[in-house]
Parts: structure tokens; sequence; C-alpha cells
């Protein structure tokens, strides 16, 4: 019972809100949730609604996960996790159908796949199955953050570079840079050049923080 | 035939599971740092691919869809499961990844032992489940071309893990700058083999 003394936002549990988004970043350091983050970084529209989906489904998964943490069977633990984050997905994919339908075409399976999202049964199985609900939830809501500001930021790019525009808006073409002869960079629409956005920012992270290179 | 033709290399270089989609990038990363392993797994993965998509194509067309269930009676003509087919996608996947894994170990122990770590792995990996959203979504007309649509994918998940290991291998004795090593460079060199990959873009039998 040490965590009632402990206060709602004790260091430690800033630290958990905190360190995903950078140090411990899932998408760059610990290699998690790739898979279904770097195909929707096209635009910024689809990529913020990824971002919030996954951000609704982790920390809500993560603290139903810590509160039947006793009761799953280790050995059934994958399949009773997928079914709890299945459930979750579905929830957040009629609501998606209902309200941004434009948006949930162009996410087309890639909703689904935010069951598979490694980010996700990654932190279940390290996190939520040992630790209490509130814990859970900013181990989870921390590292939503993480994945999505890397999300925002790879597709903020690629709008940008690649069709000069914001949201939709031509921010360019407003600042007149047309005129002076630039020209957009239709490379950067290709799914390639999600890979390469990413490997610079895992390059620019690990000049910064040197500890995190690899050997 | 030519279709199905068609199909099959289609799914193996245009839309390559990884270079046109990222799908299963995790285990790709993970796995791909000696070729053995990374054959290992490839090899699981066709295999998971090739069992799945058709079962999950007998699901989707004879329960899920809308309509889908006039076999049992003409009053189901209406009703639309579709929902529900993220949750019995992958409950599908998570059993017949368990059975697939519980056949091997029994007929071929040599295999297992090879494969045996990969295999729970693979219910995890966004490959498998985005097939199967894939071919949902592409609708294919017979179970024909979704298995060959299956197969495919997995070659094209094969090939790429296997380059990618190989490639990981050799570089190993290059001056890689210290922040981009390991991670980084893995990165960098999968979007570069993505841009070569997408020279078959356009082809056609």
């Amino acid at each position: 019972m040490s965590d009632k003394k402990e206060a709602l936002f004790s260091k430690k549990n800033r630290k958990l809100l905190i360190d995903p988004l950078n140090d411990n970043n899932p998408v760059t350091t610990q290699v998690l949730g790739i898979c279904s983050a770097l195909a929707i970084t096209v635009q910024l529209k689809p990529a913020i609604v990824m971002a919030i989906s996954v951000l609704v489904v982790m920390s809500v998964a993560n603290v139903v996960v810590s509160l039947m943490r006793n009761l799953i069977p280790s050995r059934i633990r994958i399949i009773v996790q997928l079914v709890v984050i299945a459930a979750l997905v579905i929830l957040v994919d009629q609501v998606l159908k209902a309200f941004v339908y434009d948006v949930s075409k162009e996410l087309s399976v890639f909703v689904g796949l935010i069951i598979t999202n490694c980010i996700i049964m990654g932190r279940l199985e390290a996190f939520a199955l040992g630790n209490r609900p509130w814990k859970s939830f900013l181990d989870g809501l921390g590292n939503a953050f993480g994945y999505g500001w890397i999300l925002i930021a790879v597709a903020f790019f690629r709008e940008l570079l690649g069709a000069g525009t914001l949201f939709g808006y031509p921010v360019l073409e407003k600042m007149g840079l047309y005129e002076m002869g630039y020209e957009n960079n239709g490379m950067m629409i290709l799914p390639p050049m999600a890979l390469i956005t990413v490997g610079i920012i895992i390059w620019i992270q690990r000049m910064k923080n040197r500890d995190l290179i690899e050997s | 035939m030519q279709e199905l033709a068609n199909i099959f290399i289609k799914s193996i270089f245009i839309d390559n599971m990884i270079f046109a989609y990222f799908l299963g990038m995790c285990s790709y990363l993970a796995v791909s740092k000696t070729v053995k392993t990374s054959v290992g797994m490839g090899f699981a993965v066709i295999f998971v691919l090739g069992f799945t998509i058709p079962i999950n194509y007998l699901l989707e067309n004879f329960i899920l869809k809308q309509g889908a269930l006039v076999w049992l009676s003409e009053s189901f003509v209406d009703v639309d499961l579709g929902f529900l087919s993220f949750i019995m996608f992958i409950a599908i996947i998570a059993s017949m990844v368990q059975l697939v894994e519980m056949i091997v170990e029994k007929f071929s122990p040599a295999l297992y032992g090879s494969l045996g770590i990969f295999l729970p792995l693979i219910a995890v990996n966004c490959a498998i489940l985005g097939g199967s959203l894939f071919m949902q979504e592409r609708a294919y007309t017979s179970i024909v071309e979704a298995t060959v649509f299956g197969l495919g994918s997995g070659i094209g998940w094969f090939l790429a893990i296997v380059a990618i290991a190989a490639i990981r291998e050799k570089i190993r004795y290059s001056h890689v700058p210290a922040p981009l090593r390991g991670l980084g460079i893995t990165f960098i060199i999968t979007g570069l083999m993505g841009i070569a990959f997408m020279s078959f873009m356009g082809i056609k039998l």
C-alpha cells in the first residue's frame, strides 16, 4: 500500500510520463510500433488521428490489463491481451467511421493494425502486468505521446517538403517560395522517405544523447 | 491462370509488405541480425500467411460479410458482422500460430528446433494481420486468389528480411558514424531498398 502515500504526480510518476518522450522513446529507442507508424505519415491529419487513436487504446488497455493482472493465468495472457486490445480498437474504429469517415478511409487497414502495434503489446507485457493501474495509465500515456510526436514530426516534414502544405493549407505558396523557383520534392511522399526521415531523427537524437549509441 | 500469376508477382514485388506498407517492421528489425535466424523467421511467416489468409477468407465470405450468412437462412440477408472482423481475424491468427507450432513440433522436430522461438512472435507480427485485412479490403474473388496472395506476400517478406540481414552482416565491417550505428543505418538502408523496389512498379504479366 505504499502507493497510497505517494503523491499523484510524485517524481517517479512524472518520470514515467516524461521518459518515453525522449530518452526512452518507444519508436527510436525501444524499436516498437514502427509497423503501423510509417505508412500513414504522408499528411499531418491522418497522423494526428492515428496518434490520438493509439493514445486512447493504449492508456485504456494499460489500465484494464493492470486491473486484471492478478486474474490472468500467464499461459494464456497473450490471447487475453489481444482480446482487450481488439475490443478497444473496434470501438475506436467505429467512432472514426462515424465522425471522421474520410480520414478513416485514408487510414484503411492501419486502424485495425493498432491491434498488433508492438508498442501496446510491449508495454502491456513489460509494465501493466506488474504495476498498479494509475502508474500503468501514466506509462501508457507517456509512451503514446512519445509515439505520437515522432509520428507528427515525420508527417510534418513529409507534408511540408513533399506537397508544400500543412493540414492541406498551402503554406509555401503563400510564402511566395514557388515564384522564387522552389519546387516540391515529390520523393518525400513516397513510402521509403518515411524510413529515411525516422533514420535522421534517430541520428539527431543519438548525437545529442551519446549514451544511446549502439556498439 | 494469368490473373493468378499477376497477383503473385504483384504481392511479392510491387505491394511488398515491408517496402510498400512497412508491415512486420518490428520483427524485421529485431530478427535481422544474422542471415540464419532471418531465414527461419521468413519461412515461419510464409507458412502462417499461407494458412491464415485462406481461412480468414472463408470466414469473411461465409460469416462476416453483409449477406454472407444466407447459406444458413434467407432471413440473414441484412446481417452485417463486419465490425467483428478484427477480433475474429486475430483469434484465428493466434490459434493458427498455436496449431502450426504443435503440428511442426510433432512431425518435424528439426524444423521446430529452428523455427521454435519465432512462431509465437508471429502472432503479433503486423504483416500477418495486415495480410488478412488487405485480403478483406481488396475483395479477392476466389479462395485460390487469396491463397496465392498470402503466399506471395510471405515470399516478399522473406526476401526483404534475408536481404537486410545479409547487408547488416556486411555493414559491421564498415565505418558507420557512431550515432547511426545499429538502428539508424538499418532504417536508412531499408529506405534505400524500398526506393530500389519501386522500380518494379507497373509490372504486369
